[in-house]
């Protein structure tokens, strides 16, 4: 299992050979504070990657959620629309917010890997 | 683009925030507190709950001392501030020709001979330079202005904010709902008064800068009191119902768009004894008395989805109506509340609008504000 991270502060992890699950990072949820809305996209919309395929809020800000990949979206986290906080209790876990098959690896493998994101989080 | 943190003015309390795990934000050329590590929702509900305890020492006080000086700042404001007795506290706003908001403000009347003047005016942290030359350059001939930065202010609001400040000295009790006087704490003599900016009883303590950080440590030391930052304030006067300077009033809008009418005192309106004589009176007479076209009014969300400042406001056919001028998910009301500026045949309760937010048409009620009922102790 890889997870790996954009520069905009979105996880993404290969469960199986293309389905990814997609999610903010503890730094995003951190710097967002109390999340308070997801929208998420809808099943069966495909996105190119770095398209905008969500917003999260906070009380205090709205912030676009980017595909970190091109593909497909084949599940979304219908938990986090009655309970949002989950993105801040456990970003990297049940805070998840879709599941996205992936059209081609070649992207995945360009993200940062947890190496390349902790050197990032030291630079903000 | 926000400047660097290291060139932002610091309040007296930088360090004791910093010691508290808050999160810096550049605001008013200042590096303020946004929200400390329990996060803003806590925060909120702290202070509507208990006391929270913010550093607004971001805002300016300015002190007016001379026989004339209330006289000489009813030239610049539309209230009564001759009447005003000892002790008491006003709100009020600064005009320009237009009839429009420079600024709002709070004044209070001092006793006499207690070093905070005759009259005493808290204002904005973002006009507060502009007021300064406003009054120096337009009444700074008939009183003395100055200007004070080298005092703090602290507010302490909530339903246990009184028990709290009781404890450092039990005379505050004796205050009620707008008004103040001078009182020692944390070894200081500090100007308190019973206001605030949440909704909730509450104090806002002005205090020597070089005391502020031992008056904040003893009441943070109270179980009752927790530091809230900029983000719960918001969240807690839009609820309450209050404007924010440059977001719901700005120099564009009139006192009766903003719907603060209550404000100006019959002795200040047409046939009233000292009517007229401030910026802009000519219109805001004109408004006073026909009615202004479009009003200030409180939105509540019929979807979960936040409506943010700047949002359009349409009807139901689309038709553009207005623009959110405040607007998030409050946390006491669990729901989108905004504030608007609204054509006054949309602007009755129960009229139903809809905000567009990323293309889509959520539905919104006028509602009457506060969203959250005020608990201001008026004895």
């Amino acid at each position: 299992m890889t997870t790996m991270f954009t520069p905009d502060h979105e996880w993404i992890n290969i469960e199986d050979h293309e389905a990814a699950v997609v999610g903010i990072t503890p730094h995003a949820q951190d710097a967002l504070g109390d999340v308070v809305f997801v929208e998420l996209p809808e099943v069966g919309r495909t996105f190119k990657k770095g398209e905008v395929a969500g917003v999260v809020e906070s009380v205090k800000a709205a912030a676009d959620i980017y595909m970190p990949v091109s593909g497909e979206i084949v599940e979304v986290n219908e938990a986090l629309r009655d309970e949002p906080a989950l993105a801040n209790s456990d970003p990297m876990g049940s805070g998840w917010f879709f599941k996205v098959h992936v059209s081609d690896m070649g992207e995945f493998d360009q993200l940062m890997d947890p190496p390349a994101y902790d050197a990032l989080l030291k630079t903000l | 683009m926000e400047s660097p943190v290291t060139e932002l003015l610091k309040t007296p309390l930088h360090a004791l925030h910093l010691s508290l795990g808050a999160r810096m934000v550049p605001f008013a050329g200042y590096a303020m507190p946004v929200q400390y590590r329990d996060g803003l929702i806590a925060e909120h509900r702290q202070c509507r709950s208990a006391a929270a305890l913010f550093d607004v020492s971001h805002m300016g006080q300015v002190r007016l001392s001379g026989a004339d000086a209330a006289a000489a700042l009813e030239t610049l404001v539309p209230v009564d501030v001759v009447d005003l007795a000892v002790g008491r506290q006003r709100y009020a706003f600064f005009t320009n020709e237009h009839g429009g908001l420079l600024d709002d403000l709070m004044i209070s009347r001092p006793a006499p001979g207690t070093g905070f003047g005759d009259l005493f005016l808290v204002v904005n942290a973002g006009c507060k330079d502009a007021d300064l030359r406003h009054l120096q350059t337009n009444i700074g001939h008939r009183c003395t202005v100055v200007g004070m930065p080298e005092r703090a202010l602290l507010a302490l609001q909530g339903p246990q904010a009184a028990d709290a400040l009781a404890r450092l000295n039990p005379g505050v009790k004796d205050l009620v709902f707008m008004t103040g006087g001078v009182f020692e704490l944390a070894d200081a003599p500090c100007f308190v008064t019973r206001s605030g900016y949440t909704g909730e009883d509450g104090f806002e303590i002005s205090v020597p800068a070089e005391r502020a950080e031992a008056l904040a440590s003893a009441l943070l030391a109270l179980p009752e009191v927790k530091p809230a930052g900029l983000g719960a304030r918001d969240t807690l006067r839009l609820e309450a119902g209050l404007c924010l300077y440059g977001h719901d009033i700005d120099e564009n809008t009139s006192p009766v768009e903003a719907g603060l009418t209550w404000a100006i005192q019959k002795v200040r309106r047409p046939g009233g004894a000292r009517e007229g004589g401030y910026p802009g009176a000519a219109a805001v007479e004109r408004h006073l008395a026909g009615g202004a076209m479009r009003k200030r009014v409180g939105l509540v969300g019929l979807e979960r989805v936040p409506v943010r400042e700047g949002t359009a406001i349409v009807d139901a056919h689309g038709h553009a109506l207005g623009r959110v001028t405040s607007g998030t998910l409050a946390p006491g009301v669990d729901r989108p509340i905004a504030m608007a500026y609204l054509p006054q045949d949309h602007a009755a309760p129960e009229h139903e609008v809809y905000a567009e937010v990323r293309g889509k048409r959520l539905p919104m009620r006028v509602t009457k504000m506060p969203f959250q009922p005020h608990r201001y102790h008026r004895g």
